[in-house]
C-alpha cells in the first residue's frame, strides 16, 4: 500500500468533513439560524428606513457570515479533538498540509452555502437587488468565504485545545480578517449597487490577493500548528 | 530481516510543563522481536508509545525506527507503524465502515470497500458496519481500532493496554492478533498491566518507574 499524495489526501479529508456534516447537519443548522438571527437583529436595530438598510446591507450580510463562521470553524476542529482524531489522521498517515487544504475547502464551501441562503434573506429584509451583477456577486461571496476559511482554519486548529477556545478563536481571527472584511463588503456593495467608478474589479483583485496570502501562509504554518513537535 | 533495530532509543526524555514523563531512556529492540512494557499508572508507558508512534517527539534524545530518526522521517515511517491507543482516533458520527474506509483510502488500499467488509467481519462487527461509532460500547470501539490496525499490516505494532474494555472473546482474539503479527515478522510492543498474559505473548520486558527504565528481562 502506498499512502496518498497531497491533493488526494485533501480530497479525502474534505469528503470526510462533508460526510460528518451530512450525518449530523450540526454546523449548518447552527450557522443558518445564528446568521438569520443576526440579519434580523440588524434590521430591527437600524429601524424601518429602507434606504439606510439597503445601503448597509453588504456590511450586515458579511457580519452575519463572519459571526456564523466562528461557530462553523470551532465545530470543524471540535470533531477532530474528540478521540484525538486529528492525531489519528496524521498517523494514518496524511500530510498535515492536506488536512489544511481539505479543511479550508470544507469550511469555505459551508460558508458559501450559508451565503447563498442569506442572499434571498437580504432581499426580504433590506430590499437589495441581486440581479444587477449576479456572477460577480457570487465571485465576491466565494472569495470572501475562502478569505475567512483560510486563516480561520489555522486559528481554529490553534485554539481547539485551549481551555477558553470559544473566546480565543474570535480574538485571534477578527483582527486578521479586517482587511478581508473591508474588501468583501466593498466588492459586494458594488455588485449590488451602482458602480459608476468601476471599483468592483479592484476590490475583487484585492480579495484574491488576500486569499492567496492567507492560503500560502496557512499551508506553510499549519504542520507546525498540528504536529506535536 | 536486517540487522538494524526496529526501535532504538538514545537517552530519550519527554517533558510536559515542569514534569518529566520519560527520563533518559535508552534501549533497542531488534526487528521481529516483541517487548512487554510494564509500569504503574503515570510511569510513562503511553508517552513512550506515542513517541515511538511519531504522535509526539522527545524533548531530549533521539528515537530511530528501522534506522531512521523519527522527527525528520515521520512521513516515511508512519505507514509502517500502527498504534492501538487509549484514544481510539475514531469519528463518532461516522459509521464503523466509513471510519475504516477513510483509513483504507488514506493508505492507498486496493478495493477498500471489500477489505473494510472483511475486517469488520473478522472483528465481529459485520452486522454493525453501518452504525455510527457513537452508538458503540467501549469494547466495540476497540474492535474497530483493531480492524484499523490490521488494515495497516504494520512492521511495528504498538499496543497500549490492548486487552482493556474487551470481553473474553475479544481478549482471545487480541491474543491471536499479537501472535499473528509476530508470525508475519512484525515487531510488537505491548503495554499492559496484565503481566502474566503479556509475558506469554512477548520475548523481552521493559519496566518503567516514573519515566525511567527500572529493569529489563
Amino acid at each position: 500500500m502506498r499512502p496518498v499524495g497531497l491533493v488526494r489526501g485533501a480530497w479525502l479529508v474534505l469528503k470526510k468533513d462533508w460526510q460528518l456534516e451530512w450525518r449530523t447537519r450540526a454546523r449548518l443548522t447552527a450557522t443558518v439560524f445564528f446568521s438569520l438571527s443576526t440579519l434580523l437583529l440588524f434590521s430591527f436595530a437600524m429601524g424601518p428606513g429602507i434606504d439606510v438598510l439597503r445601503a448597509h446591507a453588504p456590511g450586515y450580510l458579511w457580519l452575519g457570515i463572519l459571526f456564523a463562521s466562528i461557530l462553523s470553524l470551532g465545530e470543524s476542529f471540535r470533531v477532530e479533538a474528540e478521540n484525538q482524531s486529528l492525531t489519528g489522521l496524521l498517523l494514518a498517515p496524511v500530510d498535515a498540509r492536506s488536512i489544511f487544504l481539505g479543511k479550508v475547502l470544507g469550511n469555505a464551501t459551508l460558508l458559501f452555502a450559508l451565503g447563498l441562503l442569506l442572499l434571498p434573506v437580504t432581499v426580504a429584509l433590506y430590499d437589495v437587488d441581486l440581479t444587477r451583477n449576479p456572477g460577480l456577486l457570487l465571485l465576491a461571496l466565494g472569495l470572501g468565504c475562502l478569505g475567512i476559511a483560510a486563516p480561520g482554519t489555522v486559528y481554529s486548529a490553534m485554539s481547539s485545545n485551549a481551555r477558553a477556545r470559544d473566546v480565543m478563536l474570535p480574538l485571534l481571527l477578527f483582527p486578521v480578517l479586517v482587511p478581508m472584511l473591508l474588501a468583501a463588503v466593498s466588492a459586494t456593495k458594488f455588485a449590488l449597487m451602482k458602480d459608476v467608478q468601476e471599483q468592483l474589479p479592484s476590490w475583487l483583485k484585492l480579495l484574491t490577493a488576500f486569499d492567496l496570502i492567507y492560503l500560502s501562509v496557512g499551508f506553510l504554518v499549519f504542520p507546525r500548528v498540528v504536529e506535536d513537535d | 530481516m536486517s540487522d538494524t533495530p526496529a526501535i532504538e532509543l538514545k537517552d530519550v526524555s519527554k517533558r510536559f510543563g515542569p514534569r518529566w514523563a520519560v527520563s533518559r531512556l535508552s534501549f533497542t529492540l531488534a526487528e521481529g522481536r516483541s517487548l512487554l512494557l510494564t509500569g504503574h499508572n503515570g510511569s510513562g508507558k503511553t508517552t513512550l508509545l506515542r513517541m515511538i508512534a511519531t504522535a509526539t517527539f522527545p524533548t531530549l534524545g533521539e528515537i530511530a525506527l528501522f534506522g531512521h530518526e523519527t522527527r525528520r522521517n515521520r512521513a516515511e515511517l508512519r505507514p509502517k507503524v500502527a498504534l492501538l491507543s487509549h484514544a481510539n482516533f475514531l469519528y463518532e458520527d461516522l459509521t464503523a465502515a466509513q471510519n475504516l474506509s477513510l483509513a483504507a483510502q488514506l493508505l492507498g488500499a486496493q478495493a477498500p470497500a471489500a477489505k473494510v467488509k472483511e475486517l469488520l467481519e473478522r472483528v465481529g462487527l459485520g452486522a454493525r458496519a453501518h452504525n455510527p461509532v457513537r452508538q458503540f460500547s467501549a469494547g466495540m470501539r476497540k474492535r474497530v481500532s483493531i480492524a484499523r490496525l490490521l488494515l495497516k499490516a504494520p512492521r511495528l505494532a504498538l499496543l497500549d493496554e490492548p486487552f482493556g474494555e474487551l470481553d473474553p472473546s475479544g481478549i482471545t482474539q487480541m491474543e491471536g492478533l499479537v501472535r499473528e503479527l509476530q508470525a508475519q515478522g512484525a515487531t510488537v510492543v505491548l503495554a499492559t498491566h496484565l503481566i502474566e498474559q503479556g509475558k506469554a505473548l512477548t520475548q523481552e520486558r521493559l519496566h518503567l518507574e516514573q519515566g525511567r527504565k527500572e529493569r529489563t528481562a
